[in-house]
Parts: C-alpha cells; structure tokens; sequence
C-alpha cells in the first residue's frame, strides 16, 4: 500500500487525541478490549491515526507497536483517512467468478486509485472485501454501506451518476476528448 | 448445581411468558393483512428497503391499517426481494422481485381490492386451490427445513413472534433437567458440528463441562469467513434468538456462566439484529442473573471480528477475543479443556447451535431419523455461482450432490452445462460432474476431496476456469495466511505464483510436480487448517481437470475462455450489423468503433476485457466471440503480442 505518508496538522492532532480520549473513558483497562475500542476509534474517526494508537497504548500500558501489530494483522483497520463515500469491491467466490475483479477494474479506472486508496481529493476510498454474503446478487459492490447488487463495469458509471459524479464517467471523458 | 434448577417455578415463568408473547401477536395480527419484506442483506442488495419505503408510504396515503415487517431470508435469494402478504381469508402469498412499482400496484389490487396478482406471484406458502404453493416446487421434494423454518417468516426484532412459534420452550424444558442429561440428548443425537470439521457436539460438552477450572465460556463462531458461503448470515439475521436459545442451554449444560458470539465486521446488519434480540431476551430474563427464577445465570457479548479469515479457526478466535492478533495456537490443549482466558471453552458454529434446541423439542430419536447414521440431521447450504435458483437450501445429510444442485437449485442457467461445483470454499474442493452422485454428508465429501466447511456451494459451468479458480483460492488463502507457519506463509506464495503463470499461459509442465509436491508439504508443515486446506483447491482441480492446466502451458490457451491475458474480444466482420451501434456505446474504455465499411473494430490495445460488449451485442446479430489464444484474432496480431508483454512486467 504505498500511499503517500500523510501528517495531520497540530489541531487535527488534538482533536484525535481528545476523541480517542472521551472514547477509551468507558472501557476497563483490560488488553481483551482493545480490538473493540479501535473498532470505536475508527468508527469515530474513519481510521486509526498514529495519535489515536500511542493514546490507547497508554491507556493499556502497552508497547504502541502492540497496538500497531493487531491493527496491522486485521483487514478491517485503516491506517488512512477514508474518502466520502466508501467503495468497496466483493471479491468472494461467487463475485469472482460473475467478474467481480473486472468490475473492481472499472472502478480503478474512474477513480484513478488502487485497492486500499483514498482519490486525492478524498472523495471516494476504494477497497475490497472478501464475501459480504450476498453471493446470489454477484457481483457486488458495497456503496457506503449499501450493498449493491449485479454491479457490472456499466453500473459502475450508473452509480457514480447517482451519487453525482457525472464528471468522472465515460461520457465526460468524451466531452473532454472532443474539446 | 448437579440437579434440576427448581422445575416449576421455570415452568410458570414460562408459561407466563408465552401467554404475554402471544397476546400481543393476537393484537398484532387480529384481521389484519400484513405485509413481510425480506429484508437480509441479500434483499437489501436487490432494493427491499426502497420497497418497505414503497409500502409504508402507500399504506400511509391510503390511511390502511396494515403493517410492514422487515423480515429475514427465506433462502430464495433468487426472487429478491422478495414479499410476503397474508391476508385474512387466503393462504400467505410470496412475490418475488418485488420493486416499488409492483408495490403500489399489490396495494391497490391485493390489499384494497381482491385481486392477488398472480402475475408477480412466486408461490403461495400454503397449497390452495388458485395459485401454486412451494410444496409444488421440484426443491419441495428434497428439502428439509429445520433451522431455516423460521427463516423469512418471523420478525427477527420481535422476540414475541419467536416465543409463539415455540422459542424458547427449549430452554424452559433443559433447566428442568440436569446439564448432564441435556449432553446425553445431544450426544444420543448425534449432533456433529456444522462449521466444517463435524466434530460430535455433546463429546466437545462433555469434555468442557468435565474440564476443572471456572468460569467456563461458550463461544458462538460466527466468523463466516469462507467467501460463497452465507447462511450463517442468513439464520442471524433472520432468526437470531434460535442462535441464542442454543447458546443460553449450552451454556447451561457444560456450567458456562458467559457467552460470546463472535461475528465478523463484514456482517454489520447481522450484528444488529443480534445486539436487538439480545436487549430483548435480557428483557424478558432470558439471559442475565436467574434465568426464569432459576439458579442459572448466564450472560451473552457480540463481539466483532475485524475481518480475519484465520479468525474462523478457534484457537486463533480465541486469541482475538483476547486482545491479540488472531494466531492459532496448537492443539492439545483443546479449547473445551483450556480456552478463553485459559479457561474451559466451547466453541460453536452458528448452525450447530441452532439445531439445539430442536433436538431437546423433540429428542435425539427424532433428529437421527433425517440424513445418515454418522452424519444425522440436515444440511444446509448456500448456493451460488452458476446457478439458476440461487440461495439457501437445507437437505437430510445424504442427499446427493445432483439432487440438490439440478432438483433444488433447478441446474445451470442459459443451457450452458454443468463442469464443477466447489464445495467449502478456500479450504475445499471442486468436484466435476462424475463425482455429482456423491451423497452429501462429513465423510463422503472428505474423501472426494472436498469438505463440507461451512457449506458454501458454488457452481461452475464451462465458462469457468479451472486454473484461474484454484488461483482465486490460493490469492485468498496466501493474503490470508497469518504468517506463523512458514509453509503456509511461503508455501502458499510459492504456489501462487506457479498458478499465476499458468493464468498467463506461461509456466512448465515441470511445474505441475513441485505444485503437488509443495501442496502435500503445506499441508503437512501447518499448524491449523486454514495452511492444512489451502492446497485442496489445487489438488482436486489437478486431479479432475489435469488437461486444463495443460492446455494453459502448453498451448497458452484457456480452454474456458476465463483467464483475462489468454483471450482476446473479437467482432466477426461478417455477423456485424452496420446500422448497429450497440457495442460501441457500451464500451467502458472507448475501444470500439466502425470501420470505413460501418463494420465494428476493437482497438486490442485499449481493450480491458470487461465483456460489456459481448453482453451488448443484441442476440440476433452475435457478433463478437472470445478467442483464445489470443493471436487468433486475425488482423491485429502484433498489437495484441505487444500488449500481452505489457501486462505480464
């Protein structure tokens, strides 16, 4: 994942710092809480920023890389801030084989990123899932949160449309060619 | 605690809690018509909100007095969403592919008017005498409903609806009893468990309950990581407090004081639903101190999982609830004798549990007369793929593999023909077509080569490749290796990269030797089964279908016309319709366009293979192909060489 190294500024810092703060308030300081609190940590603030991990190994008295190693090891935690909206892509068995990984090309091609990236203006993150369980709709794509089903690299544009992002579609792509 | 925990008082706690539960169905349901959303993720994913919003705002137009209930999965996955109106009078009807539309018109002709429909209908639930009824259906004559019965025709957020229909009374009925008797019933049963390894469920209690050390913890494993395979998400969502009474009772019989169901993060409604009917059995006092007035106290906790497949293994579920990375420990110590906090633990898969309760209902006797003498009671499985009735289905253990994909999944869409079915996702096997009178059960697809796991079906047809499919399987199971073991770490690697070339058309036929030989060293050299599986998609597709990895070497052609960088689009110049701009417009990457003649051309070079075009071109005129080996396409043979240079690096 080579995304760009991002630093937050001294009062984006802060403000990561006081909300891990006011989260970490209702826990025991026991090490069998610690993948729920950064499950909270996230849900608050979209990812896990380097900040929020040395507060909450301090709150647990453990080594930061602890924290840094349980937040590697699982696919759910992110170590970037997400985009608006989140897209991401179902690669299970029944997607796969329905072209899943030909619809998770289209959306790199209209969002410019990779897997696991954030576009510039943080607008769209695109990830991969590996089944959310909807196999009978394959192939899906998880939409913010909304499961979408029968996703095929023309619904890809149809949903960008709906979300009104008539800008990185083809037929703009068209219209800019022809100027 | 050795004998029963104050029998009548449990009784009369019961009783009273069903006449409650059952006065309000009455004032919920008296005269009324309702209407029922399938509403799981996977009629979520089809737009059954938009339809629930359609009905209520109908309802709320009219001024009707008729509820909409969001219900679970009814296993037809197929027909999504899918609706459910019982009217007073008729039997139940289900719609299928219901959308707003069909909503309003349902209103108007059905729930306002008498007339059903019977265009949208999909079948009535009861047979009767104007509409076909499901008992109708081929799959009626196979199928078994046990723990899916609930499934899509309850109200998974109303605890009351539950009790009705008999929840609970399983409960009341084990704490009359002793916990030891409760593990002869089970044992008597011959319940194995459902998560894949079918190991006998009342030995695991016994051996926690006989295990020293207090307290004890059931642990409901409900990390169902395997991609295709989706019912343990369907009973959660759809029926979670028979999960729940399965747990409260196990916990009671091997002396657990704390239960943890462990779901996966990846299944946010199936949390949900959990986290509403827990709320509602603490309530009730189903769970808590003193269940219905008895000794026994018993707590549950969701805890969620931050999507780890080896999650799904329990020692290394257990490391995760514990705070750490989830890495699988060896075993012995089992986790019944030293698990969670190294205490006693049992770990349980969704299904296993909720089979619980059906078994004290109706005893072990009753149970072994479905499925096999060593694997009694159902199967379920989800089907999916290349399948024409997508979904879940539960069959007696036994069943064979044809019945279920051909009778019960009504075989291969768009007359393609049958080539594989996959059964238990990374950690099994595809089976052709010889194997398809196998009878499914633990042993039988064990020693074909596959594993029930956690029942995921998925069928391929002969656009499927092979190769390209035991390459997905190792893709996943190699990112998903936690890296303790170094076979499973680098062996997997090793092997990927062998199948990846193959997908490439590169590779040797040398190749295919250190494939088996490293697969049968990964599987020897891993600690748990997610390294001790990983090779078994390699193993089966090279044992059933050994030509096709052939084909890819030697020829650098993929026979099914899948993998990506063996193919090319091609327009045939004669089947092309001049007038027709069809593929044109569908194109994602602008890469097609007429000729001086009108005749469509694709740009090789521009081409992402996204197949939009095949699927465009209107079925009369059938003009583009795939071919493969790419240098078949005639004109442009360079420009093709050139780009599949490119993409290999």
């Amino acid at each position: 994942m080579g995304a760009e190294k991002q630093t937050n500024s001294t009062d984006e810092r802060a403000q990561n710092i006081e909300a891990t703060r006011q989260l970490l308030g209702g826990y025991k300081r026991e090490k069998a809480n610690l993948i729920p609190v950064l499950q909270k940590v996230q849900g608050k603030l979209g990812y896990l920023p380097r900040e929020a991990m040395m507060e909450i190994a301090g709150y647990f008295d453990i080594a930061p890389i602890d924290v840094y190693g349980v937040v590697t090891f699982y696919n759910q935690f992110r170590l970037n801030p997400p985009g608006k909206h989140s897209v991401r892509v179902c690669l299970g068995t029944a997607c796969h084989m329905k072209g899943g990984y030909i619809t998770l090309d289209a959306w790199k091609r209209r969002l410019k990123i990779d897997a696991r990236q954030t576009t510039p203006d943080r607008e769209f993150d695109l990830d991969t899932v590996a089944c959310v369980g909807c196999c009978a709709m394959a192939p899906v794509t998880v939409v913010d949160n909304k499961p979408e089903g029968k996703v095929e690299p023309t619904r890809v544009d149809g949903i960008l449309l709906g979300l009104g992002y008539d800008h990185i579609t083809k037929d703009q792509e068209k219209v800019d060619e022809s100027k | 605690m050795t004998k029963a925990n104050s029998g009548p008082g449990v009784r009369t706690a019961f009783n009273k809690l069903k006449e409650r539960a059952e006065a309000h169905e009455r004032e919920l349901k008296q005269n009324r018509s309702l209407i029922l959303v399938g509403a799981a993720t996977c009629g979520r994913a089809a737009g059954a909100l938009d339809v629930v919003e359609a009905f209520r705002e109908e309802i709320r137009k009219r001024d009707l007095d008729c509820p909409v209930i969001e219900v679970g999965c009814m296993g037809h996955c197929y027909a999504e969403p899918i609706v459910i109106i019982s009217k007073p009078g008729n039997p139940p009807i289900a719609y299928g592919h219901v959308n707003p539309v069909i909503a309003e018109r349902l209103i108007n002709e059905y729930i306002m008017g008498d007339n059903p429909c019977p265009e949208f209908v999909l079948a009535a639930l009861e047979p009767s005498d104007i509409l076909p009824s499901f008992q109708d259906f081929p799959r009626a004559a196979y199928e078994k409903k046990i723990i899916l019965k609930n499934c899509g025709r309850i109200d998974p957020t109303n605890i009351d609806e539950y009790i009705v229909v008999g929840g609970y009374s399983a409960l009341a009925r084990s704490l009359e009893k002793s916990p030891q008797e409760i593990i002869d019933e089970i044992r008597a049963a011959g319940l194995r468990g459902r998560g894949g390894a079918g190991y006998p469920t009342g030995q695991k209690w016994q051996t926690c309950r006989d295990a020293e050390g207090t307290p004890k913890y059931i642990i409901c494993n409900a990390d169902e990581g395997d991609p295709g395979a989706f019912v343990d998400r369907a009973i959660l969502e759809s029926d979670p407090h028979s999960v729940i009474e399965g747990m409260i009772i196990g916990g009671y019989a091997v002396g657990a004081s704390h239960g943890y169901i462990y779901v996966r993060a990846e299944y946010p409604l199936a949390v949900k639903r959990l986290q509403t009917a827990l709320e509602q059995a603490k309530e009730l006092k189903l769970t808590g101190k003193n269940i219905f007035g008895g000794e026994f106290s018993f707590d549950i906790e969701v805890f969620q999982g931050s999507g780890a497949f080896v999650c799904g293994e329990e020692t290394a579920l257990i490391a995760s609830l514990e705070g750490e990375a989830g890495m699988p420990t060896p075993r012995p110590p089992y986790p019944a004798a030293r698990g969670l906090f190294d205490k006693p633990t049992v770990v349980n898969n969704v299904k296993t549990l909720a089979y619980v309760r059906h078994i004290i209902n109706n005893g072990a006797e009753w149970f072994r007369e479905t499925g096999t003498k060593e694997s009694p009671g159902t199967a379920v499985f989800s089907l999916a793929g290349k399948i024409v009735n997508t979904g879940m289905v539960e069959v007696p253990m036994g069943t064979s593999l044809r019945n279920i994909i051909f009778d019960a999944g009504s075989g291969i869409p768009g007359g393609k023909r049958f080539k594989a079915v996959q059964i238990g996702g990374p950690s099994g096997g595809c089976l052709p077509e010889a194997a398809l009178d196998t009878g499914v059960d633990f042993d039988s697809l064990q020693s074909a080569g596959a594993i029930m796991g956690s029942g995921g079906m998925v069928v391929c047809d002969e656009d499927d490749c092979m190769v390209e499919m035991a390459r997905y399987f190792l893709e996943f199971t190699q990112r998903e290796s936690c890296g303790k073991c170094t076979f499973c770490r680098l062996g997997t690697k090793q092997m990927l990269e062998i199948l990846t070339e193959f997908t490439f058309g590169q590779g040797k036929l040398k190749d295919l030797e250190t494939l088996e030989t490293l697969a049968q060293q990964v599987k020897a050299g891993s600690l748990c089964s997610l390294g001790r599986t990983a090779p078994n998609p390699i193993l089966t597709t090279l044992r059933y279908f050994r030509d096709e990895y052939i084909e890819h070497i030697t020829m650098g052609r993929c026979p099914a016309l899948m993998c990506m960088h063996l193919i090319a689009y091609y327009i045939l110049p004669d089947k092309c319709e001049r007038s027709c701009d069809a593929c044109v417009g569908s194109c994602t990457v602008e890469a097609i366009s007429p000729n001086k003649k009108r005749i469509k051309v694709i740009d090789q070079e521009k081409c992402v293979k996204c197949g939009t075009c095949l699927a465009a071109c209107p079925p009369q005129y059938n003009a583009i192909v795939k071919l493969s080996p790419p240098s078949e396409v005639p004109e442009q043979n360079v420009k093709i060489k050139n780009q599949i240079s490119k993409t290999k690096k």
